[in-house]
């Protein structure tokens, strides 16, 4: 895992290495004080050498300066190797994610992608920094610590023997214990949230029903467990730093012991002595930083692991067998014996069998109810989904000989869930193509009879559309969403069930505006109203994941009786007049 | 635009800054979250005991450092000096386990206390008007679950013992080095000082770093998450070269910013600490100077020492720490603002119960006689029948704009009502007035002739079932979701519902059956099975009065078909209020009633109306957009 993460250190590994060293040296220097202390004592006030005692005094502050110094070096380089970390880390994720084909965006989620790409990168950056300080600052310390100890008397340092094992157990013992505890806690909390969040979403159905107290009901009991839960989790963790005092303090009581029979007897200085303590103390701290870091760091190694999931992704769709010169040339489309499943481990086949040949510039209207694959069918035709079986092919092609770039400039799709973007008007309808021109986009909007209103709002095409397209009606934002395909200019332009929200007679008059424009064209329109695709060149029929019928109105209406159904079903609203 | 008001705002996935959120009135907040403490008074004086005995122990452990090597070690007294360490060790042992039992009898008050806290913010949740919820965004009342709870509580647990614990140990401290030596404290209170003013400076410096950090963090993350939402229009526009791009600026901007920010934030510890030992090194220098003289011995010196390199400790701690007191305060807050919220008003005297019917005599039972009938304060009985007027009826869902002018509609018991019109006409308006999510602005609205505020809004909810635009579903089987029209419904009558809604068939086809559990809203559902599920939860409900809010618009029209027979025997005998995007699912409703900008233009049965060749009759040739 740490080998995925540390190519995104580019760049930054000097400033890492900085504020290490900064980190060590800080430590080193600091470390250095008691000890020259101990000589003030020993060398300074026993040989009543008042120049010693200056000097000696000096040499500290110039210690601690320089600790300072490092100190401060390795905060500002740790933040910007952290930070700059981070950066790399979130723009590579990010990027990963731009290769995402549909079914890997499906497999982790839109929630989990962003919870990804925010507070876990975030979580990562922070930790990169804290292991620069604390993780490097608290080995340095205990070594240098020790040696420090060891120097003044080796004898002494015994008591470490015993009281580094008992520290080194207790915090093992605590570690080990606490990571079930906190997933618990982890858990009981998502219930917790899961049920405010639902309750939140839901409030109309729970006011409707007078189901606030069965919700109140609900929420207090996964509250009270959430309780029990932290009680457990807490309860257990507070014994750890009177745990650690007790240690040092039985240290610091066997010095004592131990120590002064040594000064009485001339084998230790009293001043080394007073310097044992502030080593003894400095060791034990370090030894619980590092188990502080320790239980940080089991935190951010989930956080890693989502993000190096990310990473791992295989992006399902390549151009890996692409021929990059190739454009779509015509709006043919055929399907050969194609099978597609969304998952490997399903049973059933969501296309089973399919057979298709449409020629370019035909106008084919499908139909279907709900879950019969109307969309899987289409989606498969620019690959946003890969074929399991069988060969989708476009222009002559099989699309995989396509480089995706090529293939969607060549096909158009305005989606079922379709979103416009924050930003104007005039900005969202260039994605469908970045130079289009002013009168180009009049010309889409036209055709998507979408001009009438845009022209309606004070500010026209420079009208701002919040995130989602929050502020526009829904009928609205499917009429943007074909203009912005149209612009493409497409050889295949598929529609899904995009005109839902228009009324009929719009509906109307964008398909006969459809038909003057993109001469050439295939067109593909799913529909739920078969007034929608009644006058098209061939309407398929789907059901249950095969073509069920294939053929003009007129034949479909003699031939299918899924069609007729369907045509009974809402023919009063199309033929009141007739 | 009131069919908008079921839109859910989009919740902001991004972490809030933490750091520096100040409360706006500080000692108001303090005394409420008191409040909330009162119970635990003793508990609390308790621990501050303790607290103040492991302060003092451990002040005093340091402070034997004097008498152990200047009476003890150096005259060689070594049973004075056992006798001397056995107390030593008493100190650090009952320092440690006061410290063990405060912080655990904290984390049992802090639990208990957000326990409460959550409670009572959840219970007022929902007593809240649906007003409430389209006024505030989801996502900003499920951060008062999350962040703010958990600010209080981290406050609890460990930052207020910890606050209290610094200070006394803080001012312990100090008071033992003036009693060591007042000159040689001089120099330390000079470094205090000195880092008092670090504090000042460098998290000033900090705050407003800070804050250009979130508010690039906002704007970063607000990006990701727009854009990760759009990711299949990207990928459908070939435009994921252009969205990185973008990225990488936002992305950028965020890391200067957040480099800025962190790099005074984490400078602010080394600083601190590095001053202490600068004074430190100052100490001993000028403590040696002094112990030539004779001031100054080496056990003062070693004990001495000991506090100079505590004194600093707590300044860092309570600098850390009164940061996270104040966001705790701004949470509480803001805990508090939803708990101060004007709840559901309900002055209804009338309430729903069951009765016996003999003839024309109804006398009030507990038994489930399928019988219910409306209790006046004055103990009269009305018979339930579902009879809905509306008389002169302006609503609005701000004052200064009307969104209802003037509606009147008469549904006599059985009836099917349909509403018709373009979206923002006003159709869900109409229903949110029936079961008074909202409350109209004048005229009358009486159900079985009893004006509706005089129904206690529970019984008057009770005796609607309603299936909304947007289905909502909850996390557990599918027979809980559709249990929750009728909490004690059996499997029978679960099964039954499913039936009636046409839902059985694709509920059996599921791995599991009625048994399977449905997370995420359904999202393993199509939302024509959503919608099928909502409908069985309102028949399951068994209500005189029924509201079907677009509850078919994302079914196909075959599958309506199929279910129509399910929905008309789920209709029959009630009064049925029905607001449809497909004008065929209207056609046999009694009273067909066109809206638009909040006023009936039209009203009349389907025959009728096309014969008046008006809006209705352009609408259902399709010659008028319908919302």
């Amino acid at each position: 895992m740490l080998k995925k993460l540390f190519p995104y250190t580019k760049g930054y590994r000097l400033w890492i290495v900085g504020g290490v060293l900064c980190s060590i040296l800080e430590s080193i220097f600091e470390l250095l004080l008691p000890k020259a202390m101990s000589n003030i004592v020993d060398v300074g006030i026993a040989g009543g050498d008042r120049n010693y005692i200056l000097m000696t005094g000096l040499r500290m502050v110039l210690l601690a300066l320089a600790a300072l110094a490092g100190g401060i070096g390795a905060a500002l380089f740790a933040s910007k190797a952290g930070m700059g970390f981070g950066a790399q880390l979130r723009q590579a994720e990010y990027e990963q994610v731009q290769r995402f084909s549909f079914a890997n965006i499906e497999h982790f989620s839109t929630a989990s992608l962003i919870t990804r790409l925010t507070s876990d990168v975030a979580s990562m950056q922070m930790t990169l920094m804290m292991c620069m300080r604390i993780f490097v600052r608290a080995p340095v310390m205990l070594i240098t610590a020790l040696v420090m100890a060891l120097t003044i008397s080796l004898d002494l340092s015994q008591v470490f023997l015993v009281s580094i094992p008992l520290l080194a157990m207790g915090v093992i013992l605590v570690i080990t214990k606490v990571g079930p505890f906190f997933s618990a806690l982890q858990k009981a909390t998502d219930d917790v949230n899961l049920v405010v969040q639902e309750d939140l979403n839901a409030i109309r159905v729970v006011k409707s029903f007078v189901r606030e107290d069965r919700e109140r009901q609900k929420f207090a009991q996964r509250s009270e467990h959430l309780r029990d839960t932290a009680l457990r989790a807490f309860g257990f963790v507070v014994i750890f730093t009177p745990l650690v005092s007790l240690i040092m303090g039985g240290t610091i009581v066997a010095i004592n012991w131990i120590g002064g029979h040594y000064v009485f007897n001339g084998l230790m200085d009293s001043g080394d002595l007073i310097a044992f303590f502030t080593y003894a103390s400095e060791i034990l701290m370090s030894l619980m930083m590092v188990s502080m870091v320790m239980m940080m760091l089991t935190r951010s190694i989930a956080c890693a692991k989502r993000i190096v999931e990310v990473l791992n992704e295989q992006p399902e769709i390549t151009d890996d067998a692409a021929d990059s010169s190739l454009t779509v040339a015509d709006g043919s489309i055929r399907f050969d014996h194609v099978y597609f499943k969304y998952h490997p481990t399903a049973e059933a086949w969501n296309l089973d069998d399919v057979n298709l040949e449409i020629p370019s510039g035909a106008t084919v209207g499908i139909l279907g109810g709900t879950g019969s694959a109307k969309t899987t069918l289409v989606s498969l035709i620019p690959r946003l989904y890969e074929a399991t079986e069988g060969t989708v092919s476009v222009g002559g092609h099989d699309v995989r000989e396509y480089t995706m770039e090529a293939l969607r400039d060549g096909c158009a799709m305005v989606l079922q869930k379709n979103t416009l973007f924050s930003g104007t008007i005039a900005e969202n309808l260039r994605w469908g193509r970045s130079d289009a021109t002013d009168e180009e986009l009049r010309q889409a909007c036209a055709v998507a009879c979408a001009d009438e209103f845009i022209d309606k709002m004070p500010e026209g095409y420079d009208t701002r559309i919040e995130r989602g397209g929050s502020n526009v009606s829904g009928g609205q934002k499917q009429r943007l969403c074909i203009a912005r395909a149209i612009l493409r200019r497409p050889k295949i332009l598929i529609l899904d069930d995009s005109t839902s929200a228009v009324d009929t007679a719009t509906d109307a008059r964008i398909r006969a505006g459809l038909r003057g424009t993109l001469p050439g064209a295939t067109k593909l329109i799913i529909a739920q109203r078969i007034a929608s695709v009644m006058d098209a060149d061939l309407i398929i029929v789907m059901d249950d994941g095969r073509i069920s019928a294939m053929g003009t109105h007129a034949e479909l209406m003699e031939r299918s009786e899924i069609y007729r159904e369907v045509y009974q079903s809402q023919q009063e609203g199309v033929s009141i007049d007739g | 635009m009131a069919e908008n008001k079921n839109a859910r705002p989009q919740g902001g996935h991004g972490p809030r800054g933490h750091g520096y959120q100040r409360p706006q009135n500080l000692w108001g907040t303090v005394k409420r979250l008191l409040k909330y403490l009162a119970k635990y008074r003793l508990l609390l004086v308790f621990v501050l005991f303790c607290l103040l005995l492991s302060s003092v122990g451990s002040i005093a452990s340091s402070y034997m450092l004097k008498p152990l090597i200047n009476d003890y070690i150096l005259p060689g007294d070594f049973a004075g000096l056992a006798k001397m360490l056995v107390l030593m060790g008493a100190i650090f042992g009952l320092s440690a386990l006061c410290s063990f039992v405060y912080a655990r009898t904290m984390v049992r008050i802090s639990q208990n206390t957000v326990v409460e806290l959550r409670k009572d913010l959840f219970d007022k949740l929902q007593t809240l008007p649906i007003r409430y919820f389209d006024t505030h965004q989801s996502g900003d009342l499920m951060s008062r679950f999350t962040n703010d709870i958990d600010t209080v509580s981290e406050l609890i647990n460990s930052s207020l013992a910890n606050i209290l614990s610094s200070v006394l140990t803080f001012f312990g401290t100090l008071v033992m080095m003036f009693v060591l030596n007042w000159r040689l404290t001089l120099i330390t209170v000079f470094f205090l000082l000195m880092m008092g003013f670090v504090v000042k400076f460098v998290g000033g410096r900090s705050r407003t770093n800070f804050q250009k950090q979130q508010a690039s963090l906002g704007s970063l993350n607000g990006y990701i998450e727009e854009m990760i939402e759009g990711q299949k229009v990207i990928k459908v526009f070939n435009h994921e070269s252009k969205a990185v791009e973008q990225f990488s600026t936002l992305n950028a901007t965020y890391r200067n910013a957040a480099t800025r920010a962190q790099a005074y934030a984490s400078s602010m510890m080394p600083a601190m600490g590095n001053l202490s030992r600068i004074n430190y090194a100052a100490t001993c220098c000028i403590g040696g100077l002094l112990a030539l003289r004779g001031i100054f011995d080496v056990g003062t010196m070693g004990a001495y020492l000991v506090y100079v390199r505590q004194v600093s400790q707590p300044v860092a701690q309570i600098s850390q720490q009164v940061n996270v007191l104040l966001a705790a305060m701004a949470g509480a807050e803001r805990i508090f603002a939803v708990m101060d919220a004007q709840p559901e008003t309900d002055e209804g005297g009338t309430v729903l119960v069951r009765v016996e019917k003999n003839g024309e005599n109804l006398t009030e039972t507990d038994r489930r006689t399928g019988h219910w009938a409306w209790k006046r304060p004055d103990g009269s009985l009305v018979e339930l029948r579902g009879d809905v007027r509306f008389s002169d009826v302006d609503f609005g869902y701000t004052d200064d704009k009307t969104v209802l002018h003037d509606v009147s509609l008469y549904a006599k018991p059985g009836q099917k009502i349909a509403f018709v019109g373009s979206t923002g006409a006003g159709k869900t308006t109409v229903t949110n007035l029936i079961n008074r999510f909202y409350d109209i602005q004048d005229g009358v609205i009486t159900y079985d002739g009893i004006d509706v505020k005089e129904i206690r809004k529970e019984s008057l909810r009770r005796s609607l079932g309603i299936v909304l635009q947007e289905t909502n579903l909850f996390t557990g089987t599918i027979a809980d979701n559709i249990r929750y029209g009728k909490l004690d419904a059996t499997d029978e009558e679960v099964r039954a519902a499913a039936k009636l809604a046409n839902a059985d068939t694709f509920i059996r086809h599921l791995p599991q059956g009625y048994d399977t559990v449905i997370t995420e809203n359904g999202g393993s559902l199509s939302q024509g099975e959503r919608q099928l599920l909502a409908i069985a939860r309102a028949a399951v409900s068994d209500p005189p009065v029924l509201i079907l809010d677009e509850a078919t618009s994302s079914i196909d029209t075959r599958t309506e078909k199929l279910i129509e027979k399910g929905m008309d025997s789920l209709m029959e005998g009630r009064t049925v209020f029905v607001i449809a995007h497909r004008l065929s699912t209207v056609r046999n409703a009694q009273a067909i009633l066109v809206l638009e900008q909040g006023r009936i233009i039209e009203r009349g049965d389907h025959r009728q109306l096309i014969e008046q060749r008006g809006r209705y009759y352009q609408l259902y040739t399709g010659q008028a957009e319908l919302g």
